[in-house]
């Protein structure tokens, strides 16, 4: 039975479940007040485009995501390589990684304001720490978990230093790099609401803190849904990479 | 073919090797003396951690001896070299190429592409039967064919000594049987020089013109016996009371060693 309901039936399953959850909260008169049911939160899109606010919302946050992704992952990666490739190197920064990686970027926000004033720079800035901590420590870990006997083949057909860089080392951690930009965009996303409050004129976060000045649950509802969407969309963009780049991989079953 | 006085085509002469462990120095080679004859079909046991593999290593040029040299033609090996190619138990196959890509690697290392490259993989892919995946990638493929793979790599740069260290270790009794009769076949057509670790004693003596016995740690060269039993070899060989003969002498030698590591 269970094998029968083909992939894409579960999700339309899983959907109305998620719905009917929904709609339970939002009659429950403890939860209503934080869950209005779908039609509200629908609604609240005309609110919102009406306010005029809604695409800058979104576009702004999808500008400071993407371009703080951007520039975590040009920077993760070199310092990965270099961490993996000289021992004093890692030794010194690693564990600088490993102690700010576990702070949240909110805690480290009003730092960088004070250096960088307000506005788009310093949104910038913060997803670009956070996404460049989880992104060269995943991707030099995988650069570290090299199968050694894979070098050493290379070396016994004749392979030197670069050689073995180029034709062994890039593509054995093309896997970890995708996993490292899944992961990146995912802390992105999480850290955006960090990054927002920095005095952003726009956002998908800095509106959600705006709206709950005023308790309009709608419409905040509504903005931390397209935030998942956009989650999702990420993440599918993602996988797709991953079975162009990476189809030769061995499939562990999870 | 054996029995012939040939010229000796890696030297290893008193080689030591030790390693420093958390706990102090470890020997795991001391004083080993062997000549390997040119396409010779030398095999070697011992029991685990005697350190077989560590002077396969170091033939290959991957390690080098504390003390003590090992030539190649004459020449003292410091690096690895593609006139010495090896064979690993775990394949080491590159999985982003496909078998062909992987047989083409070494070769394009070389400076040889396109057609030639070409040419000389699709032969080497015939050697070992695997003409109809040349496309696939080591995932779809099972462990015997993937160590097909890799004999076929390792002699597509072609190397004139074939380092193999266990490489039908990993494989089922049969896929192992199929493929030693394959090595032999190979051997035949292509001649090379071929030292091949194994802790299979059948194994050994199947294959090799001579089988090394290492002693347990630190490993040293126990004996080398020869075997005389004639090419070509298949299973049925096995069966013949020259061949249990020599099995039993080399077990012999072989489990008093095993005995000695168990102390």
């Amino acid at each position: 039975m269970v094998e029968r309901i083909p992939n894409g039936g579960w999700l339309a399953l899983s959907l109305l479940a998620a719905l009917l959850f929904w709609t339970i909260l939002s009659l429950i008169p403890s939860t209503s007040r934080s869950f209005p049911n779908i039609f509200l939160v629908t609604e609240s899109i005309g609110t919102m485009m009406q306010r005029g606010v809604f695409w800058k919302d979104i576009t702004s946050s999808l500008i400071s995501v993407t371009s703080g992704f951007s520039i975590g992952f040009i920077l993760s990666l070199p310092v990965a390589i270099v961490m993996a490739w000289y021992k004093p190197v890692r030794f010194i920064i690693e564990p600088w990684i490993q102690f700010i990686r576990n702070i949240p970027p909110l805690a480290y926000v009003p730092l960088v304001v004070i250096s960088a004033g307000v506005g788009r720079t310093p949104q910038i800035i913060v997803i670009t720490i956070a996404t460049f901590l989880i992104m060269s420590i995943t991707i030099y870990q995988g650069i570290k978990n090299i199968d050694p006997t894979l070098i050493k083949a290379a070396k016994v057909l004749g392979a030197r230093d670069r050689d073995i860089f180029m034709k062994v080392v890039a593509p054995a951690s093309l896997p970890f790099i995708i996993t490292a930009i899944r992961l990146g965009t995912a802390v992105g996303l999480t850290s955006l609401i960090a990054a927002e409050s920095t005095g952003a004129q726009a956002g998908l976060g800095m509106r959600i803190r705006a709206l709950s000045n005023t308790f309009e649950s709608s419409p905040m509802l509504l903005y931390i849904i397209i935030i998942g969407i956009i989650g999702l969309i990420f993440e599918r963009l993602v996988k797709l990479l991953e079975r162009r780049l990476t189809g030769w991989q061995e499939k562990r079953d999870v | 073919m054996a029995g012939e006085t040939r010229r000796v085509k890696v030297k290893i002469d008193q080689v030591k090797k030790v390693f420093d462990s958390r706990n102090g120095e470890v020997v795991a080679l001391n004083g080993v003396d062997l000549d390997i004859h040119e396409n010779e079909f030398v095999t070697v046991v011992g029991p685990s951690g005697c350190g077989k593999s560590t002077l396969l290593n170091i033939i290959a040029g991957l390690e080098k001896p504390t003390s003590g040299v090992v030539r190649c033609d004459g020449k003292e090996i410091t690096g690895t070299g593609t006139e010495r190619g090896v064979v690993f138990q775990q394949y080491a196959l590159f999985p982003w190429l496909t078998v062909k890509g992987n047989v083409q690697f070494g070769l394009n290392l070389q400076g040889i592409k396109g057609k030639k490259a070409d040419e000389i993989a699709n032969k080497y892919i015939k050697l070992v039967d695997l003409q109809d995946f040349v496309n696939h990638y080591p995932k779809e493929l099972s462990g015997g064919m993937k160590q097909r793979v890799a004999i076929a790599r390792a002699y597509a740069a072609n190397p004139s000594v074939l380092l193999m260290d266990e490489p039908f270790g990993a494989l089922d009794a049969q896929t192992r049987t199929q493929l030693q009769e394959e090595l032999l076949h190979t051997w035949d057509s292509e001649q090379k020089t071929c030292f091949f670790i194994t802790h299979d004693v059948e194994e050994a003596i199947l294959l090799g013109q001579k089988v090394v016995i290492m002693s347990a740690r630190p490993g040293r060269i126990k004996e080398v016996v020869d075997v005389k039993i004639s090419y070509p070899r298949n299973q049925e060989t096995r069966m013949t009371q020259e061949f249990l003969d020599v099995k039993n002498y080399v077990w012999g030698q072989v489990y008093q060693e095993y005995l000695a590591v168990r102390k």
